[in-house]
């Protein structure tokens, strides 16, 4: 080739040489402007997403309030969870650890296939329950044992724990797992984390976000499987507020215990003056540590179809004709609207004719002539059936809601009942039918359409007992929230008026119906009332024949109760007790007194 | 114009300088022996910090073979560039055979996407040696070229089918990267040697008219590769999540980066590949945007040394040989970083020295020790049939 045509080729060579490496300049411009945009223009963007990557937030949950009676007892505390867990990547066989743990454990075949199951279902560093509840033999099995069993760890949560059992089941309550309701209504992220629970019943429920306290959370940093490798910040939980209680916790298991006796029953104890609950019992109860572990379906089922209700609080979630412990209402009622006098007198034959139809004294003979004091000694009927003829059902209504009847009593508890004070409006709006003034009479010795909780006649004594509108109580302090409201407005009544009320009750323990009830301690002296309830009405026949409570089946039977004030001269207890099924007033008499009896020599209305 | 240059000291039958070896040594650029040091270098340490911080399991056998290639390509350096001219065509053939081979044997094999050949110290994927033998091939076919010779269709038509076979084979495989690479490379040479623009409008016609065919012959994987270039959003989770990683990566390194060891998207893994098609990527968000602009730079730098040196040389096969090696590596350079910041599709091209893998880098050395050669045998003369 000749050196002028290499010298044409090399021209073109050179020429398109440079074209070329003019566009691949151009195409580096354009990796540079893209890094430039990237990096430079649009960075912070992407860090945001790096950082989004790269950081999880996670919640840490807090630790609960603990719940103390007002001597500080604990009654609700948190205890160390101790559960094993294992991790699938840092043993060489699952199987093998498995099988070296059995005996420590004694865990189950069927224990181990969900095991084996849920290692295959996870991420091979996230940890697996083998155990939960673990006790300090079998933590210390792990440790000890700790050089063969790789990967296996122990890691401590915390569970409710709950001191007295059964006693204090229903004031309480409980602690469980989040539902999906619960999920759904309360937007609250902390209750999504695993194994979170919160209060389902009792005071756990009540003052549940005072108990709960606040999330906490932590960033951590996470790399592209979601396994954590650092923490970048830390905002610690806030503990839950801790709740002193007006419980006496020794009190309440005397009570739980007195009740025993009676199969089934409930018992207030409460401050006169200030409305602080001393004792709430419900008998039977439940087990609520059962609860904050997880219930076992059958126990569950075996609870829910007693017939003797231990999940319901009878105290103030059961309802019950009050029989003769209206009466006073109804003497209130009769003296308030001037309806009688202080002097007023009945003559009492047994029979009480009214319209077309007769209403019978329990007192077959009948009490002959009966002022105020005596017609409440003896409880006697007919007095109360011309009371509340002469006041009128709507007086004897105006009364009750005064005293508390009628509407919940506010108390710190769900599922509290309000009972029912029957009106001529009420009947209006319930039937559409007018009242029947006969129906007045049913009302006046606490029968008929009236109904009430133990909780109400504890409430109902301490007012007249007081002369204040007290309301009930169960909360004394919670931590750095506030205290217990003590101080309570007069009531509308005359002095003398419920002084005569007074006197009636001081009788009737004195040397009425519940004469064997006396507290004989100088001092510490009781009034009451007693009162029995009708399950099932008896028949005419059955009152022919002389038919007797306790002779129908347990289920048919009146429930007995009582209510009553200690000492009589210086009010400063009261106390209600509905024994169900228990006959009649004597029976539930008899527990006020020991109750009372206890409570004045505690005496934890002392300090407040 | 002389036919005897003033380095020679004997005179050749064919009245061309003859070299000792000590004076060929020492007409080895040290500039673009530093360059490609430094090039090594870098790869070592993207290769340390893919790892964690560890020079196992790549930094280490990273630098060894970078070690050892380097003697290689200094060894290529010091061949007469007659002879591997004399060689172009048997290693282009020797070469196709093997591509060939891998095909057949894939196929028979069962082995599906089967490329590599063990060679002990590298797995050798023909694919990436062909592009070598394609370049030796048309710089041989075009030495002996006139203008007049490329301006004549006909003459063109071997040429042609130099490229397109190899490229059919690499496409079968199915290998859409270097398949595109040897196209473009192929395009350039001619492009250079004065192949008229119009023709090059007509190829490109028709290739744009085959698309629909070629698409009908596509995998379905490849098919999402552009799918999901023309709309990432598409598959977040597959294989858009390369590519907005890595996006995410780039950016949150900013100006200076977040330093060697650093970076959060590669370290915890969100960053694919890491060490092979996504070590830019990783680079880049260690050192930022200065980092990433200064290696570019330093390719650019070998680039230009590559077609200076195809410029300097005073025989056509020379001039094509490095001009060629020097398009290579650019398209090398530019495929990888274009891919990772999102601006092509997601084709498997490795950044040369910086990538962690066996056959790309002998490539890349073999090339650089071909364009040495031809710079130390600048003023062979190699007239038409001389060789």
């Amino acid at each position: 080739m000749s050196a002028d045509r290499d010298a044409d080729r090399f021209r073109t060579l050179g020429r398109r040489a440079a074209m070329l490496g003019g566009l691949q300049l151009g195409m580096l411009g354009v990796l540079g402007s893209r890094m430039y945009w990237l990096q430079v223009l649009e960075s912070e963007r992407y860090q945001m997403l790096a950082d989004d990557n790269r950081i999880n937030l996670r919640l840490l949950a807090p630790s609960r309030g603990t719940i103390v009676d007002r001597y500080g007892q604990p009654l609700a505390l948190n205890e160390r969870n101790y559960r094993a867990l294992i991790v699938s990547e840092q043993t060489p066989s699952v199987e093998r650890t498995l099988n070296t743990l059995t005996s420590m454990l004694s865990l189950g075949d069927q224990e181990k296939q969900r095991i084996l199951k849920e290692v295959a279902k996870k991420r091979a560093f996230m940890p697996v329950l083998l155990r939960e509840n673990l006790t300090w033999e079998q933590v210390a099995a792990v440790q000890v044992n700790a050089p063969d069993l790789p990967g296996v760890s122990i890691d401590v949560g915390e569970v409710r724990s709950y001191p007295l059992g059964d006693a204090l089941s229903h004031v309480v309550g409980y602690v469980s797992a989040v539902n999906e309701a619960e999920l759904k209504d309360e937007k609250e992220p902390v209750l999504a984390l695993p194994g979170f629970k919160i209060g389902k019943n009792g005071i756990e429920k009540h003052h549940e976000l005072n108990l709960r306290g606040r999330a906490g959370t932590t960033q951590v940093e996470v790399n592209a499987y979601g396994r954590t490798i650092r923490e970048l910040a830390r905002d610690d939980a806030k503990a839950g507020h801790r709740l002193t209680l007006t419980i006496d916790a020794e009190l309440q298991k005397v009570a739980h215990e007195r009740l025993r006796q009676e199969e089934s029953g409930a018992a207030v104890v409460m401050d006169a003056h200030t409305g602080a609950i001393y004792v709430m019992a419900s008998f039977p109860g439940f087990d609520p540590n059962i609860f904050s572990r997880g219930i076992p379906l059958d126990l569950w089922e075996e609870l829910q179809s007693s017939p003797t209700l231990p999940l319901n609080n009878k105290a103030s979630g059961g309802v019950y004709p009050p029989g003769s412990t209206f009466k006073m209402t109804t003497a209130l009622a009769g003296l308030d609207s001037g309806a009688i006098d202080l002097n007023h007198t009945v003559h009492c034959n047994g029979q009480y004719p009214f319209g077309d139809h007769v209403f019978h004294c329990w007192k077959k003979g009948g009490h002959g002539s009966v002022n105020l004091t005596y017609a409440f000694a003896q409880s006697c009927d007919c007095f109360f059936y011309d009371v509340g003829r002469r006041a009128g059902i709507d007086a004897i209504w105006a009364t009750a809601t005064k005293l508390g009847f009628g509407g919940k009593t506010g108390l710190d508890l769900p599922y509290e009942r309000p009972g029912l004070i029957p009106s001529t409006a009420w009947k209006k709006r319930a039937t559409g039918d007018i009242w029947h003034p006969g129906e007045t009479l049913s009302v006046s010795i606490g029968q008929g359409a009236v109904v009430v909780t133990p909780l109400q006649l504890a409430v109902m004594c301490a007012r007249i007992a007081s002369g204040f509108a007290v309301e009930p109580h169960l909360a004394k302090e919670i931590q750095d929230v506030g205290r217990e409201r003590t101080d309570w407005p007069r009531l509308p009544f005359k002095q003398q008026h419920l002084d005569a009320i007074r006197l009636g009750m001081t009788a009737v323990v004195q040397y009425g119906t519940a004469a064997r009830s006396q507290i004989k301690e100088p001092g510490m002296q009781m009034a009451g009332k007693t009162g029995s309830a009708q399950v099932r009405r008896i028949t005419a026949a059955e009152r022919e024949r002389g038919v007797k409570s306790e002779q129908l089946p347990w289920k048919d039977r009146d429930h007995g109760l009582f209510v009553s004030y200690a000492p009589v001269d210086n009010p400063r207890y009261v106390c209600a007790v509905v024994c169900e099924h228990g006959n009649h007033g004597a029976t539930a008499a008899l527990v006020a007194h020991d109750l009372m009896l206890a409570a004045q020599r505690r005496d934890p209305g002392a300090i407040s | 114009m002389s036919w005897i240059s003033a380095s020679s000291r004997t005179s050749h039958a064919f009245g061309t300088p003859e070299l000792s070896l000590a004076a060929k040594v020492w007409q080895i650029s040290r500039v673009f022996v530093v360059l490609v040091l430094a090039l090594g270098a870098v790869g070592v340490l993207g290769q340390y910090s893919a790892a964690n911080g560890h020079m196992e399991p790549w930094a280490g056998r990273h630098a060894l073979r970078f070690g050892v290639l380097f003697v290689g390509m200094i060894g290529i350096a010091l061949i007469d560039i007659r002879f591997l001219a004399r060689m172009a065509y048997p290693i282009y053939f020797a070469n196709l055979l093997l591509l060939a081979g891998v095909e057949a044997y894939g196929k028979i094999g069962g082995l599906g996407a089967q490329r590599w050949i063990n060679l002990g110290f590298v797995q050798l994927q023909p694919s990436e040696l062909m592009k070598i033998a394609l370049i030796l091939g048309l710089a041989r076919w075009f030495h002996d070229a006139t203008l007049e010779d490329v301006r004549r269709p006909t003459y063109l038509l071997a040429p042609l089918a130099m490229v397109l076979v190899p490229v059919g084979l690499v496409l079968a495989q199915p290998n859409l990267g270097t398949g595109l690479m040897l196209l473009m490379m192929g395009g350039a040479i001619f492009f250079l040697v004065g192949v008229r623009l119009w023709k090059f409008g007509l190829l490109i016609a028709c290739g744009v008219g085959a698309v629909p065919l070629v698409w009908r012959f596509m995998k379905d994987y490849q098919k999402r590769r552009v799918t999901t270039f023309l709309d990432p959003s598409t598959d977040p989770l597959g294989a858009g999540y390369h590519i907005t990683q890595s996006k995410i990566a780039l950016g949150s390194g900013g100006l200076w980066g977040k330093g060697f060891l650093l970076g959060s998207q590669s370290h915890l893994n969100f960053l694919p590949e890491k060490q092979t098609d996504f070590i830019f990527t990783l680079l880049c968000e260690e050192w930022g945007f200065w980092g990433g602009v200064s290696l570019l730079t330093l390719f650019a730098m070998v680039v230009a040394y590559g077609i200076f040196v195809g410029l300097r040389s005073r025989n056509q096969f020379g001039r094509i040989l490095a001009l060629g090696l020097s398009i290579n590596l650019f398209l090398y350079v530019f495929i990888n970083t274009a891919m990772v910041m999102g601006l092509i599709p997601v084709v498997g091209v490795p950044l040369p020295l910086i990538s962690f893998g066996g056959t790309s880098m002998m490539a890349v050395m073999i090339g650089f020790g071909l364009i040495l050669s031809v710079l130390v045998h600048r003023d062979s003369r190699m007239r038409n049939g001389e060789i």
